[in-house]
């Protein structure tokens, strides 16, 4: 293919919610342009992992090169960003906005504008990006477009005026997108004579090609054949192959500059490239890396253990795997006294956490055990020095530590001002700090800095459950803050359990140990003696339960005829048995590790 | 493989000559037809409209006898025992062909007890004479319940009146007698259920058999239970009715023997106790199960049999059994299945001969922290037994031991 002028490129993203119609919306553009025949057409196919597909979130940013013939007669190569839609993934999501020109906004007819919708569009106009709304969905009876238009004016502040009314379903108005693309966005802008300067926007793993690595040339050209330099990580690499995706591979000679596409270059894991990092010429270097760089970070840990001891070295073989394709992830060996041998995993955020377990479980076919969910917190300690803390229970002696300082982040919450009474609630019993509470007509939109470890158990459940769902959220990392904060164990049986010690804010110690408490009491099966649940700090206890003995299990009639049926039962006792964990005498079902977390009040 | 016809599943099987152990060697010959079928029972029971052919099953009965009797050869016969079902809807011409046959298969003890499960209603009655002719010297009458109201819940087709007659037919006709009741019923106090229990034991049985209601899977309760139309006690009502069961029995001399068994010293049931020791048995009749020693002592053959009457009368016929299932119990399960049946014994079970069997020792850590609870505890002559507070929670007690 040869090469196209810059004023012949259109580089766009689109930004939406979940079940707004983004993938949707993509298809149509695909079939439009005529990329793919109808037989290679399969829904979604951006998503191409079974999770991005049932969950209808994008996990790993993808690109596909349409080739459009606009009414000015001219034609247009159109490359579609599709970008991870999720807060944890906000990083990746600057990054892939960096590499674009312009977006799609597109918002639901009938629901309007969202928390994570927000977020990004902020981001994308950061990135000082040419915004186009587009109204989806207006086909449905319950479509309120010039409603919506309004809202988009009053909360985002962008002309709404021209906003594209499409039905990506049924494929209504999808002409006007495309033309809107053409006409609308700006073409990108780069010097093709000046040294290759190109962005590495992300990279994953295919099992025939390698680590395949997703590029926009901001100058210069890539060439099949060329020494290259990763200028954050120092790496250098030959090209192999330069191409582009429809989403198929098709390789080519070049990219030129403006220009998004791939490359492979005998890299041997993902984990050896870094998202944002600035691609040069090995021989004839730029002089700037490109600015916005940052190392992935994981800010939520939890531990992951194999339900049986036996398959940890099937465990450490998967997350070796996973890590392969999602160097965001990381895990380093973990060995509890309850649960044997695991790993303790690092995420970007919750959504990450889950995504990695289920793909864990599905793809491996692991039972896992996984422990509370806790933040990193940074420890000054009386001898001066600052240790992070990625889990509880390595948690230093009291004595030692001077400072403990934990992660703050500032949330959007959107949400009908019906509920907006026990959200605040919400919020303040969570240690929050209201930042801010505007009105967009019915909807309310609250900004509050709160600690993260109050919100990465179950605040977005309880969010979910009090607005009966209409709420959305939003936030981003701020900053770390010196908290009261508190090592809670909890002894069963008078055993400490490990797994299940948290760090806990001073104030909610009680409310936080009561609540556990109860929920072990029901969780643990009673068994043939008396089993005291506490919650303790240092050596004081906070709260306290009591499993009763077993008074009195089954005691039916067994006779000759009814051995064969009670082995069978026994085993599939003892099967079940397996599945619990020995702390002492008592014997804690794997599930109570997390659900003995979830707080109901 | 042309052969259409099912596999015959003792074909191969090759009979262990060890002679009779220790713990007895019982036959088991099941009745599977009942007038009506109760709703708390899961028995393998059918209810026929046109009459049963006798004859032709006291045939297959005899007929999957002599194929059992090649299996063990050289046993003595310690119990026999006829259940069902109801195997008092058996003509006492059928009892004796087939209490005949035992005798002519096998070397039956002169003390064998010859036990028939029977129904007091009076129509039943007015055959135990022909059944005592016939060699039956113990009855268990499944009385159920000592009032009316209850009788009719549980569906039973007799009353109290009755049910005190039949009583009296069986002690004058028989050696031995026993009989049966459910407690734990719906709405049931202790108080009502002390005083049922009373007036049972002054009827003057040397064995009772003490049944909690259990809610059987695939029963009309089952049904009833899920739809909250019956309510069962709950587990702390249950355990207080099992304590009061306990004291009376136990003051009137028939204290527990085996959890739901209760017997004047000597009168326990001999049949009963094969199984509850881990002896042999075999099963005969249709939905029968039998444990048979394999040679080399430490496993057993579980044979099961088609459950519906009339296709194992069919199966009989054609190759001389109706055993479609049949499973090799290795030494380790075989363990398991001696815990489960033994530690229901008051006297406990031999961990010698559980370590042979199960070719394993029981965990020590085990054993202290049950011990340690109160759980279970040591006899002087070693044996291993549950106690008084373990036996409400047997089912526990046998998970922590078994493999």
């Amino acid at each position: 293919m040869s090469q196209t002028a810059l004023t012949n490129i259109r580089n766009f993203a689109i930004i939406a919610h979940i079940d707004h119609g983004k993938s949707t919306l993509a298809d149509r553009l695909i079939q439009a342009t005529g990329t793919l025949t109808d037989r290679e057409m399969t829904n979604q196919i951006l998503d191409s992992m079974d999770i991005e597909r049932e969950r209808g979130i994008t996990i790993k940013a993808q690109t596909v090169r349409l080739i459009y013939k606009a009414k000015d007669g001219v034609e247009y190569t159109l490359n579609l960003m599709d970008t991870p839609g999720h807060v944890d993934f906000a990083y990746e999501v600057s990054r892939s906005l960096a590499a674009c020109e312009g977006s799609l906004l597109v918002v639901d007819a009938s629901q309007g504008v969202e928390a994570q919708t927000l977020a990004n569009v902020y981001q994308a106009i950061d990135n000082n990006h040419e915004i186009v709304p587009i109204l989806n969905k207006v086909d449905l009876p319950a479509a309120e477009p010039e409603r919506v238009k309004a809202q988009i004016e009053e909360v985002i502040g962008l002309d709404a005026s021209q906003a594209v009314e499409i039905s990506a379903k049924t494929g209504l108005n999808i002409e006007g997108v495309l033309e809107a693309i053409v006409t609308r966005l700006p073409p990108p802008k780069g010097d093709p004579d000046a040294p290759l300067k190109a962005m590495l926007v992300d990279s994953w793993y295919d099992a025939y090609l390698g680590v395949v690595v997703l590029v926009r040339v901001i100058d210069g050209t890539l060439v099949k054949g060329q020494k290259v330099r990763m200028m954050r990580t120092g790496a250098t690499y030959e090209v192999d192959r330069v191409g582009y995706m429809t989403p198929k591979l098709i390789v080519t000679d070049k990219l030129s500059t403006g220009e998004v596409g791939v490359l492979t270059a005998s890299i041997k894991e993902v984990a050896d490239t870094a998202v944002g990092d600035t691609i040069t010429d090995e021989r004839k270097p730029t002089a700037e890396p490109l600015p916005g760089f940052r190392p992935a970070q994981p800010v939520v840990f939890c531990g992951l253990f194999p339900v049986d001891a036996a398959d940890f070295e099937d465990l450490r073989a998967a997350v070796g795997k996973l890590r392969l394709n999602d160097a965001s992830f990381s895990y380093e060996m973990e060995s509890s006294a309850a649960l044997g041998f695991g790993f303790r995993c690092g995420f970007l955020g919750l959504l990450h956490l889950e995504i990695i377990q289920e793909r864990l479980e599905r793809e491996f076919n692991l039972d896992l055990i996984a422990t509370a969910p806790s933040v990193v917190y940074r420890m000054l300690l009386t001898d001066g020095s600052e240790i992070e803390l990625h889990n509880p229970a390595d948690m230093p002696d009291v004595m030692k530590i001077e400072e403990i300082r934990e992660p703050w982040i500032r949330a959007s919450i959107m949400t009908p001002d019906e509920y907006l009474g026990s959200i605040l609630k919400l919020c303040q019993e969570r240690r929050g700090v209201q930042v801010d509470l505007n009105y967009v007509g019915s909807r309310a939109m609250v900004t509050y800095d709160l600690p993260l470890n109050e919100v990465v158990f179950d605040f977005y459940d309880r969010l979910k459950s009090i607005s009966k769902g209409y709420a959305s959220f939003d936030y981003q990392l701020t900053d770390y803050k010196p908290g009261d904060l508190v090592k809670m164990q909890i002894l069963v049986n008078a055993e400490p359990v490990d797994a299940l010690s948290i760090l806990v804010h001073r104030s909610q110690a009680d409310r936080r140990g009561r609540g556990m408490c109860e929920k072990l009491k029901d969780l643990i099966p009673q068994h043939m003696f008396q089993i005291p649940v506490q919650a303790a700090i240092g050596g004081k206890i906070i709260a306290r339960e009591t499993i009763r003995a077993l008074r009195k299990d089954v005691l039916a009639k067994c006779y000759g005829g009814d051995v064969t049926r009670k082995r069978k039962l026994l085993d599939k006792q003892k099967e079940g048995k397996k599945r619990m964990r020995q702390f002492g005498k008592v014997e804690i079902p794997q599930e109570a590790f997390i659900a003995a977390l979830k707080m109901d009040d | 493989m042309t052969d259409a016809r099912p596999q015959d599943l003792l074909a191969g099987v090759v009979p262990d000559p060890v002679g009779t152990p220790a713990e007895g060697f019982g036959v088991y010959l099941h009745w599977p037809f009942c007038t009506a079928k109760c709703p708390y029972c899961d028995f393998n029971s059918h209810v026929r409209h046109q009459a049963v052919d006798q004859g032709r099953f006291a045939a297959a009965l005899v007929s999957e006898m002599e194929t059992m009797g090649r299996l063990t050869p050289g046993r003595t016969v310690t119990s026999i025992f006829l259940g069902g079902g109801t195997p008092s809807l058996m003509d006492p011409a059928t009892v004796q062909a087939v209490l005949d046959a035992v005798a002519r298969i096998w070397t039956v003890a002169g003390d064998a007890e010859v036990t028939l499960e029977a129904n007091p209603s009076s129509v039943e009655a007015a055959r135990f004479r022909g059944y005592r002719a016939a060699g039956v010297n113990r009855v268990s009458l499944g009385v159920q319940a000592m009032n009316d109201a209850d009788l009719r819940l549980l569906g039973r087709l007799h009353d109290t009146a009755q049910a005190r007659e039949a009583i009296e037919i069986a002690r004058a006709t028989f050696p031995r007698l026993s009989f049966d009741l459910i407690y734990a019923r719906p709405g049931q106090t202790v108080e009502a259920w002390t005083a049922e229990l009373e007036a049972a034991i002054r009827l003057a049985a040397d064995h009772l058999s003490l049944y909690q209601l259990t809610i059987e899977p695939g029963t009309m309760f089952e049904a009833l239970h899920k739809a909250g139309r019956i309510a069962v006690p709950d587990p702390d009502l249950a355990a207080d009715l099992f304590v009061a069961t306990q004291a009376i029995t136990a003051a009137a001399g028939l204290p527990a023997y085996e959890i739901s068994n209760h017997a004047a010293p000597g009168a326990e049931s001999r049949h009963n106790l094969i199984y509850w020791r881990y002896g042999e048995y075999v099963g005969i009749g249709a939905g029968a199960h039998g444990r048979i020693a394999l040679p080399g002592g430490r496993s057993r053959l579980a044979t099961s049999t088609e459950r519906m009457p009339e296709a194992w009368a069919t199966l009989v016929e054609a190759r001389g059994h109706g055993v479609t299932a049949v499973e090799a119990v290795d030494g380790v399960s075989a363990g398991d299945e001696m815990l489960l049946m033994g530690l229901r014994l008051r006297e406990g079970i031999d961990p010698i001969r559980f370590e042979a069997l199960s070719g394993r020792p029981f965990d020590p850590a085990r054993i202290d922290d049950l011990l340690s609870h109160g759980m279970i505890e040591f006899l002087p002559d070693g044996r291993l037994r549950a106690s008084s507070d373990g036996w409400f929670v047997l089912d526990a007690i046998v998970a922590d031991l078994a493999a």
